[in-house]
Protein backbone atom coordinates (compact mmCIF):
# COMPACT_ATOMS: atom_id res chain seq x y z
CA UNK A 1 0.00 0.00 0.00
CA UNK A 2 2.83 2.11 1.12
CA UNK A 3 4.88 0.79 -1.33
CA UNK A 4 5.29 3.91 -3.49
CA UNK A 5 6.36 5.66 -0.51
CA UNK A 6 9.21 4.37 0.33
CA UNK A 7 12.58 4.76 -1.32
CA UNK A 8 13.69 3.56 -4.58
CA UNK A 9 15.21 -0.32 -3.57
CA UNK A 10 18.65 -0.79 -5.08
CA UNK A 11 18.44 -2.53 -8.69
CA UNK A 12 19.52 -5.56 -7.31
CA UNK A 13 16.49 -5.03 -4.40
CA UNK A 14 14.22 -4.36 -7.14
CA UNK A 15 15.29 -7.27 -9.38
CA UNK A 16 14.87 -9.84 -6.56
CA UNK A 17 11.77 -9.08 -5.32
CA UNK A 18 8.80 -11.23 -7.46
CA UNK A 19 6.16 -9.06 -9.23
CA UNK A 20 2.94 -11.07 -7.12
CA UNK A 21 5.52 -9.63 -4.17
CA UNK A 22 5.49 -5.99 -5.02
CA UNK A 23 1.71 -6.32 -6.36
CA UNK A 24 0.73 -7.48 -3.20
CA UNK A 25 2.39 -4.57 -1.25
CA UNK A 26 2.54 -5.89 1.87
CA UNK A 27 5.80 -5.05 2.85
CA UNK A 28 8.11 -6.20 5.77
CA UNK A 29 4.89 -6.26 8.15
CA UNK A 30 3.46 -8.86 6.16
CA UNK A 31 0.03 -7.81 6.64
CA UNK A 32 -2.33 -5.57 4.65
CA UNK A 33 -5.59 -3.89 5.98
CA UNK A 34 -7.12 -7.71 6.51
CA UNK A 35 -7.42 -7.21 10.44
CA UNK A 36 -8.97 -3.31 9.98
CA UNK A 37 -11.56 -4.76 7.19
CA UNK A 38 -12.14 -7.80 8.70
CA UNK A 39 -13.42 -6.28 12.33
CA UNK A 40 -15.76 -4.36 10.43
CA UNK A 41 -17.14 -7.16 8.48
CA UNK A 42 -17.44 -9.07 11.69
CA UNK A 43 -18.70 -5.49 13.59
CA UNK A 44 -21.45 -5.70 11.22
CA UNK A 45 -22.44 -8.87 11.01
CA UNK A 46 -22.58 -9.06 14.63
CA UNK A 47 -24.78 -6.18 14.88
CA UNK A 48 -27.41 -7.83 12.34
CA UNK A 49 -27.30 -11.21 14.05
CA UNK A 50 -27.56 -9.83 17.50
CA UNK A 51 -31.13 -7.83 16.43
CA UNK A 52 -31.94 -11.34 15.24
CA UNK A 53 -30.34 -13.59 18.40
CA UNK A 54 -31.26 -11.34 21.15
CA UNK A 55 -35.27 -10.91 20.91
CA UNK A 56 -35.10 -14.52 20.98
CA UNK A 57 -33.03 -15.06 23.85
CA UNK A 58 -34.66 -12.33 26.10
CA UNK A 59 -37.92 -14.33 25.74
CA UNK A 60 -36.14 -17.25 27.02
CA UNK A 61 -35.81 -15.33 30.30
CA UNK A 62 -37.11 -17.82 33.45
CA UNK A 63 -37.92 -20.37 30.61
CA UNK A 64 -38.17 -24.06 32.02
CA UNK A 65 -35.99 -26.56 30.64
CA UNK A 66 -38.34 -28.04 27.61
CA UNK A 67 -39.15 -24.61 26.72
CA UNK A 68 -35.30 -23.17 26.11
CA UNK A 69 -34.31 -26.56 25.07
CA UNK A 70 -37.00 -26.57 22.44
CA UNK A 71 -35.97 -22.63 21.32
CA UNK A 72 -32.76 -23.31 20.74
CA UNK A 73 -32.97 -26.75 18.99
CA UNK A 74 -35.26 -24.50 16.29
CA UNK A 75 -33.23 -23.34 13.24
CA UNK A 76 -34.49 -19.68 13.66
CA UNK A 77 -32.62 -19.87 16.45
CA UNK A 78 -29.47 -22.24 16.27
CA UNK A 79 -28.68 -20.61 12.73
CA UNK A 80 -28.49 -17.09 13.68
CA UNK A 81 -26.83 -17.97 16.73
CA UNK A 82 -23.98 -20.02 15.04
CA UNK A 83 -23.50 -17.58 12.76
CA UNK A 84 -23.25 -15.05 16.03
CA UNK A 85 -20.72 -16.94 17.73
CA UNK A 86 -18.38 -17.98 14.54
CA UNK A 87 -18.49 -13.98 13.62
CA UNK A 88 -17.90 -12.57 17.23
CA UNK A 89 -14.97 -15.33 17.92
CA UNK A 90 -12.87 -13.76 15.04
CA UNK A 91 -14.23 -10.37 15.70
CA UNK A 92 -13.31 -10.89 19.58
CA UNK A 93 -10.05 -12.64 18.59
CA UNK A 94 -8.84 -9.64 16.57
CA UNK A 95 -10.01 -6.27 19.35
CA UNK A 96 -8.07 -8.54 22.15
CA UNK A 97 -5.42 -9.07 19.92
CA UNK A 98 -5.39 -5.05 19.70
CA UNK A 99 -5.42 -4.57 23.61
CA UNK A 100 -2.65 -6.91 24.41
CA UNK A 101 -0.39 -5.14 21.57
CA UNK A 102 -1.44 -1.45 22.41
CA UNK A 103 -0.81 -2.44 26.29
CA UNK A 104 1.82 -5.42 26.64
CA UNK A 105 5.27 -4.36 25.21
CA UNK A 106 7.44 -7.10 26.84
CA UNK A 107 7.92 -9.92 23.73
CA UNK A 108 7.60 -12.84 25.63
CA UNK A 109 4.58 -11.50 27.45
CA UNK A 110 3.25 -10.54 24.32
CA UNK A 111 3.30 -13.47 22.53
CA UNK A 112 2.01 -15.95 24.95
CA UNK A 113 -1.15 -13.76 25.72
CA UNK A 114 -1.57 -13.76 22.16
CA UNK A 115 -1.64 -17.16 22.16
CA UNK A 116 -3.65 -17.63 24.94
CA UNK A 117 -6.26 -15.28 23.02
CA UNK A 118 -6.43 -17.76 20.41
CA UNK A 119 -6.75 -20.33 22.63
CA UNK A 120 -9.51 -18.62 24.75
CA UNK A 121 -11.50 -17.79 21.64
CA UNK A 122 -11.48 -21.20 20.25
CA UNK A 123 -12.69 -23.02 23.33
CA UNK A 124 -15.60 -20.81 24.20
CA UNK A 125 -16.34 -20.54 20.51
CA UNK A 126 -16.32 -24.59 20.60
CA UNK A 127 -18.13 -24.90 23.65
CA UNK A 128 -21.03 -23.04 22.14
CA UNK A 129 -21.34 -24.61 19.13
CA UNK A 130 -21.07 -28.24 20.52
CA UNK A 131 -23.86 -27.56 23.09
CA UNK A 132 -25.91 -25.67 19.63
CA UNK A 133 -25.30 -28.84 17.92
CA UNK A 134 -26.21 -31.02 20.98
CA UNK A 135 -29.09 -29.22 21.68
CA UNK A 136 -30.30 -29.53 17.50
CA UNK A 137 -29.09 -33.02 16.85
CA UNK A 138 -28.52 -34.86 20.09
CA UNK A 139 -31.22 -37.72 21.55
CA UNK B 1 19.46 -2.26 28.66
CA UNK B 2 21.67 0.55 28.72
CA UNK B 3 18.81 2.63 28.50
CA UNK B 4 16.98 1.39 31.13
CA UNK B 5 19.94 2.27 33.56
CA UNK B 6 20.13 5.54 32.58
CA UNK B 7 16.64 6.29 32.96
CA UNK B 8 16.27 4.81 36.52
CA UNK B 9 19.48 6.91 37.59
CA UNK B 10 17.69 9.91 35.83
CA UNK B 11 14.38 10.31 35.29
CA UNK B 12 13.65 11.58 31.13
CA UNK B 13 11.39 14.13 30.76
CA UNK B 14 8.14 12.33 29.51
CA UNK B 15 5.59 14.40 26.94
CA UNK B 16 2.57 15.24 28.82
CA UNK B 17 -0.05 12.37 28.71
CA UNK B 18 -4.16 12.15 29.35
CA UNK B 19 -4.10 13.50 33.04
CA UNK B 20 -3.52 17.27 31.83
CA UNK B 21 -6.51 16.81 29.11
CA UNK B 22 -10.06 18.24 30.03
CA UNK B 23 -12.16 15.02 29.95
CA UNK B 24 -13.83 15.32 26.93
CA UNK B 25 -17.31 13.04 25.99
CA UNK B 26 -15.57 11.51 22.95
CA UNK B 27 -12.74 10.32 25.21
CA UNK B 28 -14.75 8.23 27.77
CA UNK B 29 -16.65 6.68 25.04
CA UNK B 30 -13.26 5.86 23.42
CA UNK B 31 -11.93 4.25 26.60
CA UNK B 32 -15.48 2.93 27.00
CA UNK B 33 -15.83 1.21 23.65
CA UNK B 34 -12.45 -0.85 24.73
CA UNK B 35 -13.19 -2.09 28.05
CA UNK B 36 -16.91 -3.18 27.08
CA UNK B 37 -15.59 -5.33 24.36
CA UNK B 38 -13.12 -6.71 27.13
CA UNK B 39 -15.87 -7.16 29.36
CA UNK B 40 -18.39 -9.11 26.35
CA UNK B 41 -15.26 -11.23 25.63
CA UNK B 42 -15.03 -12.28 28.94
CA UNK B 43 -18.83 -12.53 28.99
CA UNK B 44 -18.96 -14.82 26.53
CA UNK B 45 -17.92 -17.26 29.31
CA UNK B 46 -21.68 -16.67 30.61
CA UNK B 47 -23.15 -17.77 26.95
CA UNK B 48 -21.47 -21.14 26.59
CA UNK B 49 -22.26 -21.57 30.28
CA UNK B 50 -25.50 -21.25 29.46
CA UNK B 51 -25.77 -23.13 26.36
CA UNK B 52 -24.01 -25.98 27.54
CA UNK B 53 -25.79 -26.07 30.87
CA UNK B 54 -29.31 -26.96 28.73
CA UNK B 55 -27.25 -29.58 26.50
CA UNK B 56 -26.78 -30.94 29.61
CA UNK B 57 -29.53 -32.28 31.88
CA UNK B 58 -32.35 -30.76 33.12
CA UNK B 59 -31.01 -30.13 36.56
CA UNK B 60 -28.25 -28.81 35.68
CA UNK B 61 -29.87 -26.11 33.38
CA UNK B 62 -32.28 -25.35 36.46
CA UNK B 63 -29.11 -24.76 38.53
CA UNK B 64 -27.34 -22.67 36.30
CA UNK B 65 -30.62 -20.66 35.64
CA UNK B 66 -31.16 -20.26 39.31
CA UNK B 67 -27.79 -18.75 39.71
CA UNK B 68 -28.48 -15.99 36.47
CA UNK B 69 -31.38 -15.09 38.22
CA UNK B 70 -29.97 -14.59 41.65
CA UNK B 71 -30.05 -10.68 42.85
CA UNK B 72 -25.82 -11.35 41.67
CA UNK B 73 -26.26 -12.89 38.69
CA UNK B 74 -29.15 -10.54 37.24
CA UNK B 75 -26.39 -7.54 38.12
CA UNK B 76 -24.02 -9.28 35.86
CA UNK B 77 -27.21 -9.99 33.06
CA UNK B 78 -28.05 -6.50 33.30
CA UNK B 79 -24.37 -5.54 32.85
CA UNK B 80 -23.29 -7.86 30.46
CA UNK B 81 -26.20 -6.31 27.91
CA UNK B 82 -25.42 -3.08 28.70
CA UNK B 83 -22.05 -3.85 27.52
CA UNK B 84 -23.70 -5.44 24.72
CA UNK B 85 -25.77 -2.42 23.52
CA UNK B 86 -22.68 -0.03 24.75
CA UNK B 87 -20.68 -1.51 22.14
CA UNK B 88 -22.82 -1.92 19.89
CA UNK B 89 -23.84 1.77 19.55
CA UNK B 90 -20.18 2.36 19.63
CA UNK B 91 -19.73 0.53 16.26
CA UNK B 92 -22.28 1.83 15.11
CA UNK B 93 -20.81 5.37 15.38
CA UNK B 94 -17.27 4.11 14.24
CA UNK B 95 -18.85 2.45 11.38
CA UNK B 96 -19.97 6.23 10.21
CA UNK B 97 -16.56 7.69 11.60
CA UNK B 98 -15.14 5.16 9.18
CA UNK B 99 -17.06 6.67 6.11
CA UNK B 100 -14.76 9.77 6.75
CA UNK B 101 -18.10 11.87 8.03
CA UNK B 102 -19.48 13.19 11.24
CA UNK B 103 -15.92 14.43 12.36
CA UNK B 104 -16.83 17.74 13.14
CA UNK B 105 -17.08 18.67 16.77
CA UNK B 106 -20.46 19.40 17.27
CA UNK B 107 -21.09 15.73 15.21
CA UNK B 108 -18.56 14.10 17.50
CA UNK B 109 -20.36 15.34 20.62
CA UNK B 110 -23.62 14.42 19.08
CA UNK B 111 -22.39 10.67 18.16
CA UNK B 112 -20.79 10.46 21.79
CA UNK B 113 -23.94 11.22 23.47
CA UNK B 114 -25.68 9.50 21.72
CA UNK B 115 -23.84 6.11 21.96
CA UNK B 116 -24.37 6.72 25.64
CA UNK B 117 -27.73 7.87 26.12
CA UNK B 118 -28.80 4.99 23.39
CA UNK B 119 -26.99 2.34 25.05
CA UNK B 120 -28.55 2.87 28.18
CA UNK B 121 -31.92 3.67 27.08
CA UNK B 122 -32.12 0.48 25.60
CA UNK B 123 -30.75 -1.69 28.03
CA UNK B 124 -34.04 -0.67 30.30
CA UNK B 125 -36.25 -0.77 27.48
CA UNK B 126 -35.40 -4.44 26.88
CA UNK B 127 -35.16 -5.26 30.75
CA UNK B 128 -38.39 -3.87 31.47
CA UNK B 129 -40.00 -5.61 28.37
CA UNK B 130 -38.41 -8.81 29.61
CA UNK B 131 -39.41 -8.63 32.86
CA UNK B 132 -43.07 -8.04 32.49
CA UNK B 133 -42.54 -10.91 29.77
CA UNK B 134 -40.93 -13.19 32.45
CA UNK B 135 -44.31 -12.03 34.95
CA UNK B 136 -46.42 -12.88 32.23
CA UNK B 137 -45.33 -16.08 31.40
Amino acid sequence: MSETLRPTPSPTAARIRTPLARARGLGSAKSGTEHFWLQRVTAVANALLVIVVLPQIIRLAGADYATAKGALSSPFMSLPLLLLVLSGMVHMRLGMQTIIEDYVHSEGSKLVLLMLNTFFVIAVGLACVYAVAKLSFGA
Amino acid sequence: MANAEIQRSKPRPLSPHLQVYKLLINMVMSIVHRITGAALYFGTLLLAWWLIAAATSPSYFDFVTGLMSSPLGLLVLFGFSWALLHHMMGGLRHLIWDTGRGFDLETVDLLSWGTIILSAGLTVLLWIVGLVMKGGA
